[in-house]
């Protein structure tokens, strides 16, 4: 049913159609609506959940890993800070094999304290062995919750979902969004089904020692299922295609007008819609632009990546990351590639915009183009404020 | 203690461990039909090395800080499954995974009334990484992090009330055992379970290895810190203190001379003297004094 | 694919930490015992067995020499001998 809704409730809406059993969440801005809405469904008798209302992020994390080991299909959410209070429990919850969607309304890391949009939370949490799914509007942020789920609790992958949503952007934004039904949703996701839990029953010891005879297959078989993961979200998004009739084709990336293009954008998240505002004038006055949308940036999809970019002569990563000292993150995977391959694009040029919120707007991303040229340029910023810097610290 | 034990042997505590004596003691007590979760320590460590555990309940173990946040989890989603009145919860750690690290998740689950029995096996310092300083090891005890020197004769601050602290939540059960009490630990273990919300016993466990004793003198060390009033047994019930073990109290030296890791106060009148006003204030404020001799 | 997750205790049978003991093990004399069960409760691996009076024994393949049973046994039932020796040792 399609509705005029903010973006924190769509995702609460799809939440509750996913009938988690235990909610547990600390709040931080720009997710805090999500789960206050998620909060008004359980007071109303809407969602039949337990809400726990932790002290802390890290809390909030190990409440929902206790909560999914004992066999019920659990949520939480976070942003920035938040994130990284609960990273080591994400790493634990990813080694443990336990299948959970958690929402990160995308926003700046601190210092200094930043409550806008930017990508540094998620992405400097791309070893943890989660996989991330990056939304650029709140129907997608909305579908990929559901694909989440459903992904998450393959049996064959039970691995945790990150599902990244630009903080205010699509949080605080509002669209019109089609939520599905309930009868539709129990169709294509179905009770979970542990692969193993604390069961009297059935005792069993979970969070083992594993010692240096033991560890190392425990991060192969990771690393392994994450090919797996590869080949599950094309199957999983031709599926939700045949229910819901959203065609998000494979849902590792979204090709837009990159056929033919001469210069490509690759980026990730809500600037997509942006990019593709400027590719459409672009294409209007005759110009061969294209944008390259990565959905899943764990796994990777070095391969399709690969198909679409090999014949592209100039190719542009828009990151809204850092990884000080080195290349850029999204632009290290897009170089990665090509290395070693029959083709690849002419210039790979590395471009950093939007950190702390600033806004990339129309002219950003001709900006962005206009400086593909033939020669490359490495984590160039933009939108800069120069006056704003000093060679030295005094007076 | 039969042919199906909860907690088997053959794990790989040391010797004489007294934390291996009180985990079995708990979970005998507490029954099968209990899950638990646990805190990274000594006690994880030696019973759950791959390939062996020595669990044979549904046991968790996820990080060093969390266990009370983990059990609060588990403890949802058995209200959500209908399950929880037939199962128990028993979040476990030691001394510096509960009163230090842990302290964050054990008050929220407190203040929150989850119905979970938190058990803190209280040795005394950070056994399992060498014997370092936590916030329930007591004054002048010679740690790797608070060591004896030319400028020190050992840890500078007094045990943190962590009985107290648990209480202050507004809880319906706090206890204090001892290992030298095996009997005790499991009336009280089995008293919480049957009571309803947030419950917290804190049983002091030697440690061989980090207080530096023989192995056979693990019970009789656990007694004499009971019975010289530096671990008084107490119990609280709904915010009053409703119970208290009676001692004929014993001087603290006898407590101290039988450990390596107090060794060095021997010739410090002045410390001892320091040590014995903690004991004596236990006694007053718990009002410890047996009147007539000790009975069992 | 998945590395080792879990421990199913049905399959776990723990170390034979008697391999541990160096020196001493429990002699159970099985004469003035009285069935109080103290040594079963203090035994740090829980490896003490028995129902009836005189029946208590510990298990040798688990049993770590710790001395706890002797100690505590209020009729000196349990002492504490050399392995491999005969005689008594206090």
């Amino acid at each position: 049913m399609k509705e005029f809704l903010e973006g924190s409730r769509a995702v609460a809406e799809i939440i509750k159609l996913c009938k988690p059993g235990v909610i547990s969440a600390y709040p931080i801005t720009p997710q805090t609506h999500i789960v206050e809405e998620l909060a008004q469904m359980v007071a109303d008798g809407e969602l039949n959940a337990q809400f726990v209302n932790v002290e802390s992020e890290h809390s909030a994390a190990s409440v929902v890993l206790g909560a999914v080991a004992t066999g019920v299909r659990v949520f939480t959410a976070t942003s920035s800070q938040g994130l990284f209070y609960m990273g080591e429990v994400l790493y634990n919850i990813s080694g443990l094999r336990l299948p959970l969607v958690m929402t990160c309304a995308n926003r700046a890391v601190s210092s200094p304290i930043n409550i806008w949009n930017d990508q540094q939370d998620s992405v400097s949490l791309r070893d943890s062995g989660w996989i991330q799914l990056y939304a650029e509007n709140i129907q997608e942020a909305v579908d990929l919750h559901l694909v989440g789920y459903r992904l998450s609790e393959d049996k064959s992958i039970m691995l945790p979902v990150m599902v990244c949503m630009d903080g205010f952007i699509l949080t605080h934004g509002m669209e019109t969004v089609d939520i599905p039904q309930q009868e539709e949703v129990d169709k294509f996701l179905p009770g979970y089904q542990p692969l193993y839990k604390l069961d009297p029953a059935q005792p069993l010891t979970m969070g083992l020692l594993a010692d240096p005879d033991y560890y190392l297959e425990t991060r192969f078989a990771i690393q392994e299922t994450f090919k797996d993961v590869l080949k599950m979200i094309p199957k999983i998004n031709e599926e939700f295609k045949n229910h819901f009739g959203r065609d998000y084709k494979d849902g590792l990336v979204e090709e837009y007008f990159t056929r033919d293009a001469e210069k490509v954008i690759v980026a990730m998240g809500s600037v997509c819609g942006t990019i593709k505002e400027v590719v459409d004038a672009q294409r209007a006055k005759g110009k061969k632009v294209g944008l390259l949308k990565i959905i899943s940036y764990r796994p990777f999809p070095y391969t399709r990546v690969y198909d679409v970019l090999k014949d592209v002569p100039r190719v542009a990563v828009l990151d809204k990351a850092v990884s000080p000292g080195a290349y850029a993150p999204l632009a290290i995977e897009v170089k990665a590639t090509f290395f070693g391959k029959k083709k690849s694009p002419k210039v790979v040029s590395s471009f950093v915009a939007g950190l702390g919120g600033r806004d990339i707007t129309l002219e950003s991303v001709k900006e962005i183009f206009g400086k593909l040229t033939q020669k490359e340029v490495s984590s160039e910023f933009i939108d800069l404020k120069p006056e704003l810097l000093k060679e030295e610290y005094g007076q | 203690m039969d042919n199906n034990p909860l907690f088997k042997s053959g794990h790989t505590a040391c010797a004489g461990c007294g934390q291996a004596i009180a985990a079995r003691l708990v979970i005998e007590a507490a029954g099968s039909n209990t899950i638990v979760v646990n805190n990274t320590g000594c006690l994880e460590v030696f019973s759950t090395t791959y390939p062996e555990s020595a669990w044979n309940v549904p046991w968790i173990h996820s990080l060093f800080e969390n266990a009370a946040a983990v059990a609060s989890g588990v403890e949802a989603a058995l209200i959500y499954l209908g399950k929880k009145d037939t199962t128990n919860v028993i979040a476990q750690g030691g001394d510096g995974g509960t009163a230090d690290i842990g302290l964050q998740a054990l008050s929220g689950m407190l203040e929150r009334f989850h119905d979970i029995l938190y058990v803190c096996y209280d040795n005394e310092a950070y056994m399992n990484t060498g014997v370092q300083r936590s916030g329930l090891t007591p004054f002048d005890a010679n740690t790797t992090t608070s060591p004896i020197g030319s400028r020190s004769t050992g840890n500078i601050r007094p045990k943190k009330p962590m009985p107290e602290i648990a209480n202050a939540h507004g809880i319906p059960y706090v206890a204090t055992a001892s290992a030298g009490f095996p009997q005790d630990v499991q009336r009280k273990v089995k008293k919480a379970i049957s009571i309803k919300g947030p419950k917290y016993i804190q049983i002091h466990v030697p440690c061989p290895l980090g207080w530096r004793h023989e192995t056979e003198l693990t019970y009789q060390i656990a007694r004499l810190a009971v019975e010289t009033g530096l671990y008084p047994l107490i119990e609280y019930e709904n915010g009053r203190l409703a119970a208290a073990r009676k001692i004929q109290p014993k001087p603290v030296e006898e407590y101290l001379k039988a450990q390596g890791r107090f060794k060095h106060l021997l010739n410090n009148p002045e410390q001892i003297k320091q040590i014995q006003e903690i004991a004596d204030n236990n006694i007053q404020k718990y009002n410890l004094r047996a009147v007539s001799p000790e009975t069992n | 694919m998945f590395g080792p997750l879990v421990i199913k205790p049905s399959k776990s049978k723990g170390d034979k930490t008697g391999s541990w003991r160096v020196k001493l093990k429990p002699k159970f004399l099985q004469k003035n015992c009285i069935a109080c069960k103290m040594c079963v409760l203090i035994c740090p691996e829980g490896c003490i067995q028995g129902k009836e009076k005189n029946t208590y024994i510990n298990n040798e393949d688990y049993c770590k020499g710790c001395g706890l049973c002797a100690q505590v046994c209020p009729k000196a039932d349990i002492v504490m001998i050399e392995e491999g020796a005969e005689g008594e040792k206090k």
